[in-house]
């Protein structure tokens, strides 16, 4: 319900890795206070649409009207208590930190393959779906090539073919061509 | 009554020994430690992925099998620490520091047959515990209304929410935003649609699965992915390894009595979850050692004591899910919902009306303990090739198991779109820092708050001081009291500390989280406690 407005200053945090990130660090918690008290209010100005009642009879909108006023309490406490994390982050020796910046690739093809599924479901039928979801999410990963993703899926369609469809009698036509 | 206990526990074990129960109980074993070794997937995915199968199940058959996937993946989690120092799921982040070192030290073998004892050995008290507890809480928990049940929860929230690690702040707010999204769909008393943003799917609530799924299953692909690989360990394991030597056994015996015991007791108070548990029990290790400095170059001890205490406690938080409908952390909000799915309410009336529930999966508790080691001792070797999945293969794999899974569930393409609303929002609190499992345990316990608040306050006429005048109530209130003042009081202290420019030794102690390769340990976020 809140997502985009917030998803930068989370992108933004999954940054911090090392050297500046103690910076992000000290922002990360006003982003997480600010979006507790977004969530909270928001809650609240839906909870009085519904009749909020009194203590002894409540009406439906009592419970999430609190519950709001709570967590914009709870994210103003979050956002005052923000403090710097100590200086001496890294004491680790070893292999030195992996890539720590935001995976576009990753995350966009993740997204893309459910979204594949829910429309080829409705309009493809379930071995459609199956091999976009797995094809799909499988070139989220660098280390994948083509031809991996490719067998992959192949794989996973099979099995989706003959295990939930044909063993557990899924309810899911296999091709659907068309249907709404 | 403890003679009654015993009648029924014998019943209990007819139960479980039928057949089918047995074979599902098997199959919830293997196929919950096969998942918690592949890397990246603890308990909560497990169980999440295969609740699903469970709906069409006989109840019985159900709880066995979940219960199985649960121990089944938390020993399997033990095996990724110990060998690849990975802590698959949070509790075992401990096991890291003393197992690694000995796997390094070729005795890889041997500290997973000394976790496989202590696991055993706790999980046979815990059950003992269960077995004589629990019939005590339930005559106590016949005399609870609905205010003492609202103040229990509510106990039960905050511990939850506070004693995870990190800010406590966040691990409230999270648990409101499981209690807001436990209010969504139809109002019980009035029929009022709720948040439901116009969809009519939604009048039914947000379904359990998607959630879980969506917040263990999408937010942690999102997370890891392209920065997980897996590394094979070159172990070599075979069944003589496993086997430890009697001096070990004696060293180790000591440490797994006092980690069990730790773990007895921390099982008892709801909310503190096994990572806290853990911790607890090998910093005890650590300080009645005659050498700690040998901890973290593979002490056995260190591996014992913990292992036993995070087993004695999984069987010890059965008690108030079981006998009050409370759960005491997330996999058991997961493993409530499930009950809840299958038209059973835990609660005192459990035991007196599905007693074959009750007693049958006590006594499945140690049959599965007992399967577990007999499939752990062949196994051992595929379970080590089973590490060595990439994640590039793996977390498609499981991304499609978990759009077929939510599918099934109610054969509902909506559902899917709901998973994935929901790891994106899982992203963007793991993203900010905040702990995601009190959401599922606000989201289960939400419901039954309202309800019983709502009825409290509708018997005392609207009085709030109901809830401090009857007794038992006003003992749980006060615990919650007390609880907030112990975390204002350490937050105090953690900033006048750090003023002074000393680190106070909650942060010393997460400074020594392996993280050796450079790796995050995975789940770490998602502390679940």
């Amino acid at each position: 319900m809140n997502g985009q407005g917030t998803a930068g200053a989370g992108r933004e945090g999954v940054m911090s890795g090392n050297g500046r990130g103690d910076k992000l660090e000290y922002r990360r918690d006003y982003y997480g206070g600010a979006l507790m008290c977004l969530i909270g209010a928001g809650a609240v100005v839906q909870g009085l649409h519904y009749s909020f009642g009194s203590l002894t009879h409540m009406g439906p909108g009592f419970f999430p009207t609190c519950l709001g006023a709570i967590l914009i309490l709870l994210g103003l406490g979050i956002a005052g208590t923000a403090k710097r994390p100590p200086m001496r982050k890294t004491r680790h020796e070893g292999v030195p930190l992996e890539r720590t910046g935001p995976e576009w690739r990753g995350w966009f093809c993740i997204v893309a393959s459910i979204v594949a599924f829910v429309v080829l479901g409705n309009w493809g039928g379930l071995l459609p779906a199956s091999f976009a979801i797995t094809f799909i999410s499988a070139f989220g990963d660098r280390d994948n090539s083509w031809k991996s993703a490719l067998a992959l899926a192949a794989v996973i369609t099979l099995i989706s073919a003959l295990v939930f469809w044909w063993a557990l009698q899924l309810q899911f036509p296999l091709f659907a061509w068309g249907r709404s | 009554m403890i003679g009654q206990s015993l009648a029924d526990l014998w019943q209990g074990f007819g139960v479980a020994l039928e057949w089918h129960n047995l074979m599902w109980s098997f199959f919830g074993v293997l196929v919950g430690n096969l998942i918690g070794v592949l890397p990246g997937m603890g308990p909560l995915s497990a169980i999440s992925i295969l609740l699903p199968l469970t709906y069409t199940m006989h109840p019985v058959a159900a709880i066995l099998m979940l219960a199985g996937i649960f121990y089944g993946s938390q020993y399997g989690g033990a095996i990724g620490a110990i060998l690849l120092n990975l802590p698959c799921h949070p509790p075992h982040a401990v096991t890291c520091l003393d197992g690694y070192p000995m796997t390094r030290a070729g005795k890889g073998g041997t500290a997973l047959g000394i976790t496989m004892i202590a696991s055993f050995f706790a999980a046979s008290v815990g059950i003992v515990v269960m077995i004589f507890a629990s019939p005590l809480l339930v005559s106590i928990a016949f005399k609870f209304g609905p205010a003492e049940l609202f103040s229990i929860m509510l106990l039960g929230l905050i511990a939850g929410g506070t004693m995870s690690s990190g800010s406590p702040l966040k691990g409230v707010s999270m648990t409101v935003i499981g209690l807001l999204a436990g209010v969504v769909g139809t109002d019980v008393n009035t029929g009022v649609m709720r948040f439901t943003f116009g969809f009519a799917e939604l009048a039914d609530g947000v379904q359990l699965v998607a959630l879980a799924l969506g917040l263990f299953g999408v937010t942690e692909f999102l997370r890891n992915v392209n920065r997980m690989h897996a590394v094979g360990s070159g172990v070599k394991l075979s069944l003589r390894d496993m086997r430890p030597s009697f001096r070990e056994l004696k060293q180790s015996f000591w440490p797994i009595v006092r980690g069990t015991s730790v773990g007895t007791l921390f099982g008892a108070m709801p909310g503190t979850g096994p990572t806290i548990t853990t911790f607890i029990a090998y910093a005890l290790e650590k300080k009645i050692a005659r050498k700690p400095e040998r901890f973290g170059q593979g002490a056995l001890e260190g591996v014992a004591s913990p292992e036993a205490s995070s087993h004695s406690k999984t069987q010890v938080d059965f008690i108030p899910t079981m006998s009050l409908g409370i759960p005491g952390d997330p996999v058991m909000a997961l493993i409530l919902g499930a009950l809840l799915i299958q038209g059973i309410q835990p609660g005192p009336q459990l035991i007196t009306e599905h007693a074959d529930i009750f007693w049958g999966l006590i006594a499945s508790f140690w049959v599965g303990n007992v399967l577990l080691v007999l499939l752990n001792v062949p196994l051992i070797q595929i379970w080590v090739k089973v590490l060595q999945v990439p994640y590039r293969f793996l977390y498609p794999a499981a991304l499609f198991f978990i759009a077929v899974g939510v599918y099934s569930t109610n054969n509902s393409l909506f559902e899917v779109a709901e998973v994935l609303v929901f790891g994106l929002i899982g992203a963007v609190f793991v993203a900010l820092k905040f702990p995601v499992a009190p959401i599922l345990l606000g989201y289960v316990l939400g419901p039954m708050v309202e309800e019983n608040f709502r009825r409290a306050l509708l018997l005392s006429h609207g009085d709030l001081a109901v809830f401090v005048q009857q007794p038992i109530s006003a003992c749980f209130m006060a615990a919650c009291a007390l609880l907030i003042l112990l975390q204002a009081f350490f937050a105090a202290r953690a900033t006048m500390r750090k003023r002074r420019g000393t680190p106070s030794p909650q942060q010393a102690a997460a400074m020594d989280e392996p993280r050796e390769n450079g790796r995050e340990p995975p789940l770490a976020h998602a502390e679940h406690r």
